[in-house]
């Protein structure tokens, strides 16, 4: 379907709004060229639906509230496979029923985004409060060998953008892409300025004839390992399943080579870029001794603390990712030869934390924090 | 210039829209930067409310209130849960026919629910306590704050909201 930009943005209204997280998810969805919402809802996350059951009709697109979150993820990926870009968004309990379907996703190589919009577990947890708690779960929830990519915005107006950001590369790499918030961006309002020059990813189509197409074979004109995508109804056949399959798409689940051959470029086609695909930001770092490493709303507090530090005088620095999957390593290993020490400030008991301590070389310790408040800047200056 | 403001009261009165409303006012409709978070239980209605505004000139790090200077409060719970970190020249604005049991020496006491229902429509209560708080609390320009009433209510309820707002500042005026 075409982008109407022009449409988008009557639609959207004045450049500058006062809003929360959930509806900037919206936002840049819609301004990504989202004309698919398949949902169900779910505390913190249940005004993105909302919001899109209100937008998706004015621009011509469909929001479809369906029996469960696992069937919202059937949904976004069938809507994908007919061409559109689609879209759902949950949080804790339905991000663990999603899991399934991530992985077919992952194996059929269908482009979609599903925001996250944290909050405690395990299980029903906290639904009103606030956590980073599917931080480990967004990489590895899903059974076997796959990779993901997960963005974490920490202000409202970087939730627009990095919503677009996702479509994307969803787009780009033909995998699903996930826009990791929590409870308290999805509800915190700030002043956005809605962007209006954007640069928009298209997935590849086939240039072939459909009886020379080879729908899971090596990309012709892009990336070699992200094959072109033929969208239903086009005149291509394509045979989609989430079983082991060959370049044509016919399963082939007895056979280790076209196995390892299909999950290897699965995995590779994201690792391969993850210098590319490496986002962050650091502040006062030069003269730094002990790094705050953190994403999403802890970094807000991280902030907090660094003031707080600077001003007394420690030299405290800031390194927030903004990426977060798939893992900066060399970003880290470089940062943990650049300090003394690295505290990892995240609202649960150590998930990145583990991650941070397999690539540094310095000491590193968790400020870890939960039960639906954030850090106070005093708590995190006291693991500096 | 960092103003740390709490509104606080119980499900369903209007807390988190009186906190949106001031939020842009301050972003939007003035050259401020804002943030608004809230938190509230799970009841639809009833249950602790709490939105919490930051205003600031300059970008806003921390997204919590280390301490209280400026707060507006529509029920005794919220009072009794709430006055915990308040500054001792904290602005409170509170409604004595919701929370008549506060012991807080200069506290503005506004009837804003007892005025809002004599305007004909007690839902309005939220935006004159708004009003007098921004009078008492000087937060935003008033014509900020009637800018993002405008932009914030139905078209069919607009009157009602700005005569709402201005009698709250009124409350405040008057007892100068």
């Amino acid at each position: 379907m075409k982008v109407d930009m022009e449409r988008i943005k009557k639609v959207l209204g004045p450049k500058k709004q006062f809003i929360h997280g959930d509806h900037a998810l919206c936002y840049g969805a819609l301004l990504a060229g989202c004309t698919f919402y398949g949902g169900y809802p779910i505390t913190p996350a249940s005004e993105v639906f909302e919001m899109m059951a209100r937008l998706m009709p004015k621009v011509g697109g469909v929001c479809i509230q369906m029996e469960d979150e696992i069937a919202s993820m059937a949904a976004i990926i069938g809507a994908s496979w007919a061409g559109a870009k689609s879209f759902t968004a949950t949080s804790g309990p339905g991000f663990s029923l999603m899991q399934e379907n991530f992985g077919y996703a992952s194996m059929t190589e269908t482009p979609v985004v599903i925001a996250n919009v944290q909050r405690s577990g395990p299980s029903t947890g906290q639904p009103t409060l606030s956590a980073q708690g599917d931080m480990m779960q967004v990489r590895y929830g899903s059974h076997g060998d796959y990779e993901i990519i997960a963005l974490a915005p920490n202000t409202i107006q970087e939730t627009i953008e990095h919503t677009i950001k996702a479509f994307n590369l969803a787009e780009e790499y033909r995998t699903p892409v996930h826009v990791m918030i929590d409870g308290d961006i999805g509800h915190m309002r700030e002043m956005v300025t809605i962007p209006h020059d954007i640069e928009l990813v298209e997935r590849k189509k086939p240039k072939v004839p459909p009886e020379e197409y080879v729908p899971f074979g090596p990309g012709l004109y892009g990336k070699k390992k992200v094959p072109e995508f033929a969208v239903f109804g086009t005149g291509y056949k394509t045979y989609v399943t989430g079983l082991t399959h060959n370049e044509h798409g016919f399963p082939a689940t007895d056979d280790q080579e076209v196995h390892d051959k299909l999950v290897r470029r699965l995995c590779e086609k994201i690792t391969d870029d993850r210098e590319k695909l490496t986002d962050y930001e650091t502040r006062e770092m030069d003269d730094a001794e002990v790094a705050l490493l953190s994403y999403g709303m802890a970094s807000r507090s991280a902030l907090g603390a660094l003031n707080q530090a600077r001003k007394e005088g420690k030299k405290v620095g800031y390194f927030r990712l903004k990426t977060v999957w798939p893992f900066p390593e060399k970003a880290i290993e470089e940062l943990s030869r650049q300090v003394d020490k690295i505290v990892v400030v995240e609202m649960n008991l150590g998930q990145i934390y583990h991650k941070v301590r397999e690539y540094s070389h310095c000491e590193v310790v968790l400020s870890g924090k939960i039960g639906g408040e954030h850090h106070s800047p005093n708590e995190i200056l006291a693991e500096v | 210039m960092r103003k740390n403001i709490r509104l606080c009261g119980s499900g369903g009165q209007g807390i988190m829209t009186a906190g949106e409303i001031l939020g842009k006012a301050a972003s939007v409709f003035h050259d401020f930067k804002a943030v608004q978070t809230q938190s509230y239980g799970p009841e639809a209605r009833g249950g602790a409310a709490r939105s919490e505004v930051i205003i600031s000139d300059r970008e806003i790090g921390y997204c919590g209130l280390t301490e209280t200077q400026y707060m507006m409060v529509m029920s005794q719970s919220a009072f009794d849960k709430y006055n915990f970190d308040l500054t001792d020249d904290a602005v409170v604005v509170l409604d004595p026919d919701l929370v008549p049991y506060a012991e807080y020496e200069g506290a503005y006491k506004v009837p804003a629910t007892r005025i809002a229902e004599e305007m004909g429509n007690k839902i309005v209560a939220n935006i004159v306590m708004l009003g007098a708080f921004n009078a008492a609390a000087d937060l935003v320009p008033q014509e900020a704050l009637e800018e993002a009433v405008k932009d914030s209510v139905p078209s069919r309820f607009l009157d009602l909201n700005l005569n709402a707002l201005r009698e709250g500042v009124k409350c405040i005026r008057s007892g100068e």
